[in-house]
């Protein structure tokens, strides 16, 4: 179908990461079934750095491959670089999606995000106001 | 293997239709309106299929004014009654949550010109009640429109009963007939219906047209202006191949319809016996009051367009109520009018067949959709969460 470029098909077909982490030291979610998405990202991490990531995702081609893409991006990277990633930077690295699914990209973010805020708050670490305030903003989506 | 399950969306055009279309284009290329012999070669084509297709309905050939397809019948039916009925101080139109948008879109312009709008509510069954319109219609109603045949989950609604009430009270009554005609047998005089929309690619002719039914002394009112063409109730030179193959195609369809609904009826219950063995889905509509292609369901735990992307990957083509399909945050309209929630609507899979379908490509779609609904729930948090009993299993 040529509603999707190829890498988003590639990854839609040939999902990157999918599973879970039994365990895992931090865990996001976000979106609602009502909506139809729900992204789920689960982290290992080791030191300072994503030793592992997986996914899980209730939702349409471009969710699946959005998450799909976000965990490649930030698998083997520093927790710092996986907080700066955009859902701009996901979406590019797809080559692009429509724009109205450019939500999906925005969940994929929101979710790694989310599963570093716990990742801290699990183990007692400082969480930056920068990223408290983001929570505010774009958690509590869910039920 | 291809296997073409939208027929709901647009069937395969038949060869006769198609043939049709490529000699009244070619052989009568003449505009109807042109006095000379060669444009009215063009008006013999055009009264004659204007005839044959009345004919099909039961109604009289100058009852029928073509159209570019339903969408633009069904809104000049509407905007006609409503006009008129404003006109006599009536300004008040029932109608049904589970119509095309073609209908429910016209409702809700209407609703901000002042018009009040009642949508009578669908049983879980995707059925409306006769009592509920009954009691809806009133002295301020001037328009009560009830389709036929669902278009999503090709439910049977009762508009002949419906359109005996509205007689008897004097009110006009218009049915969206689009998923219906060519595949049930379509009477105006026995559906009491004043107006009548349908469309030739749901049968098999040419996309881009449609017709009205309006009967003889019903309001009509022009939505494009700029000629006497269809009793200046619709300008613009006709597009004959379309008309002259919408009436081969119209014809062949009402001859072939009872041997085809007994077969697609067939093929329609090995595929409905097939998935409901996938666990945790559901049949949306009545079993037995649909039409006999469509197989509309509900996977818990999944989200259309990815069952959509997957089948088509496998050579099948779907269609699903799904938000992400529409391109809207919302489910259909129809699934949620039925009385299923968001989380299973999203979840939603329409395969509409015809009888170029066969029970080989049934028993690949069994599979095949069975296969596809496995692989998303593998991944689906929600699947998770309703197996570790986190959240309650709806189907």
């Amino acid at each position: 179908m040529a509603l999707y470029t190829e890498k988003v098909m590639d990854h839609f077909r040939n999902p990157r990461n999918v599973g879970v982490i039994e365990n895992a030291d931090g865990v996001g979610e976000v979106g609602n079934a009502k909506c139809g998405d729900i992204m789920k990202i689960y982290l290992k991490i080791e030191g300072d750095v994503i030793a592992d990531v997986k996914f899980e995702t209730f939702g349409c081609g471009s969710a699946i491959a959005s998450s799909s893409m976000a965990t490649e991006l930030i698998k083997g990277k520093p927790l710092s670089e996986a907080l700066a990633l955009t859902n701009k930077a996901v979406a590019e690295a797809l080559d692009g999606l429509p724009a109205h699914k450019m939500h999906c990209s925005v969940l994929a973010e929101e979710a790694i995000k989310n599963a570093i805020i716990d990742y801290y708050r699990k183990h007692d670490l400082p969480v930056s106001e920068e990223l408290l305030n983001y929570e505010c903003a774009h958690g509590g989506e869910e039920e | 293997m291809q296997v073409y399950a939208d027929n709901a969306a647009t069937a395969k055009i038949r060869p006769s239709a198609l043939e049709t279309y490529v000699r009244t284009a070619r052989a009568y290329f003449g505009n109807p309106s042109s006095l000379h012999e060669t444009g009215q070669a063009a008006k013999e084509v055009l009264e004659e299929s204007r005839a044959r297709i009345a004919r099909v309905i039961n109604a009289q050939p100058r009852e029928i004014v073509f159209t570019s397809g339903g969408s633009e019948a069904d809104n000049q039916a509407i905007l006609s009654a409503a006009k008129f009925g404003a006109k006599k101080g009536k300004k008040k139109i029932v109608s049904t949550a589970i119509e095309h948008h073609a209908v429910l879109h016209v409702l809700e312009q209407l609703k901000k010109e002042g018009y009040e709008i009642v949508l009578l509510p669908a049983g879980n069954d995707g059925i409306v009640s006769v009592a509920d319109a009954e009691k809806a219609i009133d002295e301020n109603t001037c328009l009560v429109s009830v389709m036929l045949a669902n278009n999503e989950i090709g439910t049977l609604q009762p508009a002949a009963e419906i359109g005996a009430i509205c007689k008897a009270r004097g009110v006009l009554f218009h049915t969206d007939a689009v998923q219906a005609v060519g595949h049930i047998p379509v009477d105006v005089k026995a559906l009491n219906c004043d107006y009548l929309a349908l469309s030739a690619h749901k049968f098999g002719g040419p996309r881009g047209i449609g017709a009205l039914y309006a009967r003889a002394d019903a309001p009509l009112f022009p939505l494009v202006e700029g000629g006497a063409q269809e009793r200046g109730k619709r300008a613009g030179t006709e597009n004959l191949p379309a008309i002259a193959g919408m009436a081969t195609a119209l014809c062949e369809a009402e001859a072939g319809m009872a041997e085809a609904a007994k077969k697609v009826t067939a093929l329609r219950e090995k595929l409905i016996e097939g998935l409901l063995k996938i666990p945790h889905c559901a049949l949306n509509g009545d079993r037995n009051q649909r039409l006999a292609g469509n197989v509309s369901f509900c996977f818990e735990g999944i989200e259309g367009e990815g069952l959509l992307l997957y089948l088509s990957d496998k050579g099948i083509d779907a269609s699903s109520g799904s938000a992400c399909t529409s391109g809207s945050l919302d489910p259909s309209h129809v699934l949620l009018a039925i009385g299923r929630v968001h989380d299973v609507a999203h979840g939603s899979l329409r395969l509409t067949l015809d009888e170029n379908n066969t029970e080989e490509e049934v028993d690949y779609l069994i599979e095949s959709v069975a296969e596809v609904v496995e692989k998303i729930r593998a991944f689906s948090p929600v699947w998770r969460d309703l197996q570790a009993g986190k959240r309650q299993f709806i189907l």
